[in-house]
């Protein structure tokens, strides 16, 4: 339950840094702001993003059939998983069929829930990460900590080290072009080596039976198109009726993850090339259980562009690993309890509810109000500690009896001006820690209306 | 016009001086003001816990008290917002029905009511202008900086009429401050780090007083200045409005 | 089996039907997409070189990339020394300096430009070169996303993408960095089909 508190207290712990990484944050933030506010209808794409997917989850069973139909017809191979083990099996048994032992990725969440990296290396597969980001983070041995810019948690230095160390660039070297030129050269041999490659999925299109990639890199188009065999993986909501639907995401996408119009790649994956196979792997993993929660649905819209983490000012002051799970920050936090409610139990209320993260969101999930929402089960079913709990069950009995409240409310204002200070502000008052309290007034309002009434 | 005036329980027990500004303002703008006595909380610090089902009796208790008024104002975007969208979860008679239609936040009735285009009240400060979260993306009395609209603020609107303001935007418009309920003693940290990134921003834009809808995020950002032994001081917007100086 | 599960359990789960709603075509036409469609590739780290007629790029080429040795020409225009038709591995195409492919349709809004492996010879082309030049008509620009999905049959080529700029990366401290795996530059051919 307090797990993100504590991590989060760690990592303010050192200010500069804390201060460093919401900069950084927030500069993606403002840029967003900027591109998405050059477009006069934005706020109609939003709602029309929304539209298109509410469609799409009530009618998502035609859709995926209609999808694996055409893709079928394309020549496309498609696989269904109904949870990570049987996703990481298919993409086991894909590379054994074609003793493909080295496999270039690029970014997909997907595979990280997945854990399918993990699942690979252990059968002796090679698995190279080739987003930038992802590289870093995997030669690091970490999670990423944000769902666009998975190495955004580390400083130039770091990474300068740690391909000193790995991909033996100069020692001391921390100049970002230098170091993304040498990751280019050694991430050219690993693509050029590759027996096979796997995708992450932007959209599918039911209408086409293909499947869209958008990255900047170039990474995922350098791996697909070298390795013979290539494998796109999705979750079940990746679907969009038709190509026109595109034109909304497209749009959407790239403004709210980074602030640039569109990625420099938006890749469109229809047939196999020449000579090569191509593999399409639907998964479930929860999503159905999900999309059975009718307060909590509405999280099947995201399309990952991360900008409720750049938005949130939790996210930008804790790190994405104060979340602990793949998917951090806000989004992440109304997803989680869904897979595992004790454990991320937390997470919903490593929040203000502010809000920003529902305003900033291309398909209008209602993020902070599903997090109140989460917050209510939570309650219900047993996961807030004791003290809480039973705190909470006094404040309503004398928050609803005004005698209670106003003898209560007196004697705190009372205690508050008597007690010496070490009482008031002791290893129990999280508030006082960093904070004074209120200066109690000698009369509440309440008090003082009754005497002007009477006078 | 006779209106309701609730007095969230923190600004009734801490701020008095907030609820009398309210008072102060409504009557001298020719308002019948009634404050029902016996007034308790909204019950949003349970529900913002997860606890919901032992605020019900809060709820039923402030319905009781306030579904007869055509208008119930309160100095409270965050109160007014809770009752407004977080009283689902009783039967909708047509008193919670009614209520849940006619709370209003202090700015909303001034202006969306009473139709107030100038006050008689004069504050000559810097004044740095905090949106506080649940008034301006709850109840929309602006348009926060995420949304692609045309910018607007009730807030800014009533400070511009007061006689020798000069209002500073921080140069982030409306981040939350960290206040968030019982946020602020489950993740202190952040909270706290959260408001000392306020406060710097309206003090690197020479603000004297920060104001804001919403005494929590205030008393939450006092809280730090007087720790730190800060300059800048904070008002409520009401105490501004009806010309309290600092 | 996982297929019927799912499908199963989508039928049993999901919510009751809410309709398509229609996408407008937010605008006709732009009255200077060339200029808009100009300063977003270059916005996005793209170079614009105006061109007036195919007979000059021969000449051109070897001014803007001095030392390019190997150029992949996919325009009959343009002296090309890769035989795209003779290679055997699309590794063999790691050595090209420059590609030279015609590209299809540009957007206004955000100087993307559709391309297809028709137009490619090869799938890896434009993002294994060094450097890529797209050649584009300045009539085949249209304002916007909604428009150019509305003239590309998506599914007619195995493979078609928009190229939005150089292949580009900010994943180390948010810096821009361009030359990520990809392309490291871009520079675009417009002029008129006359």
């Amino acid at each position: 339950m307090k797990e993100h508190a504590q991590k989060a207290a760690e990592f303010i712990r050192n200010e500069s840094r804390t201060d460093w990484h919401d900069e950084a944050l927030w500069f993606v933030r403002s840029k967003r702001d900027k591109a998405s506010h050059s477009i006069g209808e934005w706020e109609q794409l939003r709602e029309l993003a929304s539209q298109v997917k509410d469609n799409v989850l009530s009618n998502l069973d035609g859709y995926l059939e209609q999808f694996e139909a055409n893709a079928r017809r394309n020549g496309v191979q498609v696989h269904w998983a109904a949870d990570a083990e049987e996703h990481n099996r298919i993409v086991y048994g894909i590379l054994e069929k074609h003793q493909a032992r080295n496999l270039v990725k690029s970014k997909s969440m997907l595979t990280e829930e997945c854990h399918l990296n993990e699942y690979l290396i252990k059968r002796g597969i090679e698995v190279v990460d080739t987003d930038l980001g992802e590289r870093i983070i995997q030669l690091k041995e970490e999670p990423p900590s944000h769902i666009v810019m998975p190495a955004i948690h580390l400083k130039k230095e770091e990474v300068g080290e740690l391909f000193h160390e790995k991909l033996h660039t100069e020692k001391g070297a921390s100049d970002p072009k230098y170091l993304t030129e040498a990751a280019r050269q050694h991430l050219r041999q690993k693509f050029l080596a590759a027996g096979a490659a796997i995708t992450g999925v932007n959209f599918a299109i039911a209408e086409t039976g293909g499947v869209v990639v958008c990255t900047n890199e170039g990474n995922a188009d350098m791996g697909v198109h070298l390795a013979p065999v290539q494998i796109h993986c999705m979750g079940i909501e990746k679907i969009l009726p038709k190509a026109e639907h595109l034109g909304i995401f497209t749009r959407l996408l790239a403004r709210s993850a980074t602030g640039q119009p569109i990625t420099i790649y938006t890749s469109h994956y229809h047939r196999p090339k020449a000579g090569g196979e191509m593999h399409i792997v639907i998964v479930d993993n929860g999503r159905t259980a999900q999309l059975g929660r009718a307060a909590f649905r509405n999280s099947l819209k995201c399309i990952r562009c991360g900008a409720c983490m750049n938005t949130c000012p939790i996210y930008r002051r804790s790190g994405g690993h104060s979340y602990g799970y793949t998917i951090p920050g806000p989004i992440g936090s109304i997803l989680t309890p869904g897979i595992d409610l004790k454990k991320y139990s937390g997470l919903p209320f490593a929040s203000t509810l502010c809000g920003s993260c529902s305003d900033v969101c291309p398909v209008k999930i209602d993020i902070h109000e599903q997090l109140y929402r989460w917050r209510q089960i939570i309650a219900e079913e047993g996961h807030l500690p004791t003290d809480k709990r039973q705190s909470m069950k006094w404040a309503g009995r004398v928050l609803s009896k005004p005698a209670w409240y106003n003898v209560i409310g007196k004697l705190t204002r009372w205690a508050m001006m008597r007690l010496p200070r070490p009482f008031l502000y002791n290893r129990l008052n999280e508030w006082g820690k960093d904070r004074e309290l209120p200066e109690p007034p000698k009369e509440s309002f309440g008090e003082w209306y009754r005497k002007r009434e009477k006078s | 016009m006779k209106v309701g005036l609730f007095i969230p329980c923190y600004i009734d027990q801490f701020y008095p001086q907030v609820g009398i500004a309210t008072l102060e303002l409504l009557e001298k703008l020719g308002c019948q003001v009634v404050y029902p006595t016996g007034q308790t909380c909204c019950g949003q610090p349970m529900a913002n816990s997860g606890c919901e089902r032992d605020a019900v009796a809060a709820y039923h208790h402030f319905v009781q008290l306030f579904h007869a008024f055509d208008h119930v104002v309160t100095p409270s975007g965050s109160c007014a917002y809770h009752v407004r969208n977080h009283y689902d979860i009783v039967e909708q008679t047509e008193e919670v029905k009614k209520i849940r239609d006619n709370v209003l936040d202090l700015s909303e009735f001034l202006l969306d009511i009473l139709k107030v285009e100038s006050l008689d009240s004069r504050f000559p400060y810097k004044v740095g202008l905090h949106q506080s979260c649940h008034g301006l993306r709850g109840l929309r009395l602006g348009q926060g900086s995420e949304r692609a609209l045309e910018k607007s603020s009730k807030l800014d609107t009533l400070l511009r009429m007061v006689d020798g303001i000069e209002l500073v935007e921080p140069s982030r418009p409306d981040e939350c401050c960290g206040f968030g309920g019982t946020f602020a003693i489950n993740e202190p940290a952040i909270s706290v780090k959260m408001g000392k990134d306020r406060i710097a921003d309206h003090e690197n834009k020479g603000v004297e007083v920060v104001t804001a809808g919403d005494m929590s995020c205030l008393m939450h950002l006092e809280g730090i200045i007087r720790r730190q032994k800060k300059k800048i001081k904070v008002k409520h917007i009401a105490e501004i409005l009806n010309g309290t100086q600092p | 089996m996982s297929k019927n599960k799912i499908l199963t359990a989508i039928r049993n789960n999901k919510p009751s039907g809410a309709p398509l709603p229609d996408i407008p075509l937010f605008r006709e036409a732009d009255t200077a997409p060339v200029e808009a469609f100009s300063a977003m590739v270059e916005t996005g780290g793209g170079r614009i070189v105006q061109v007036s007629g195919l007979s000059e790029l021969n000449t051109m080429l070897p001014k803007l990339f001095p030392g390019a040795e190997r150029i992949a020409s996919l325009i009959p225009e343009v002296d090309s020394n890769v035989a795209l038709e003779q290679v055997q591995s699309p590794a063999e195409l790691e050595t090209v300096d420059v590609a030279v492919i015609r590209g299809q349709l540009g957007v206004a809004e955000n100087g993307a430009v559709w391309v297809t492996e028709e137009d490619c010879g090869h799938r890896v082309l434009p993002f294994i070169t060094q450097h890529l030049i797209l050649l584009l008509n300045e009539d085949d620009i249209v304002s916007d996303m909604h428009q150019a999905y509305r003239q590309i049959p998506i599914d007619q080529s195995g493979f078609g993408l928009f190229i939005a700029g150089p292949s580009k990366t900010a994943d180390i401290e948010q810096s821009l960095v361009i030359g990520a795996q990809g392309a490291r530059s871009l520079t675009i051919f417009l002029g008129t089909r006359a």
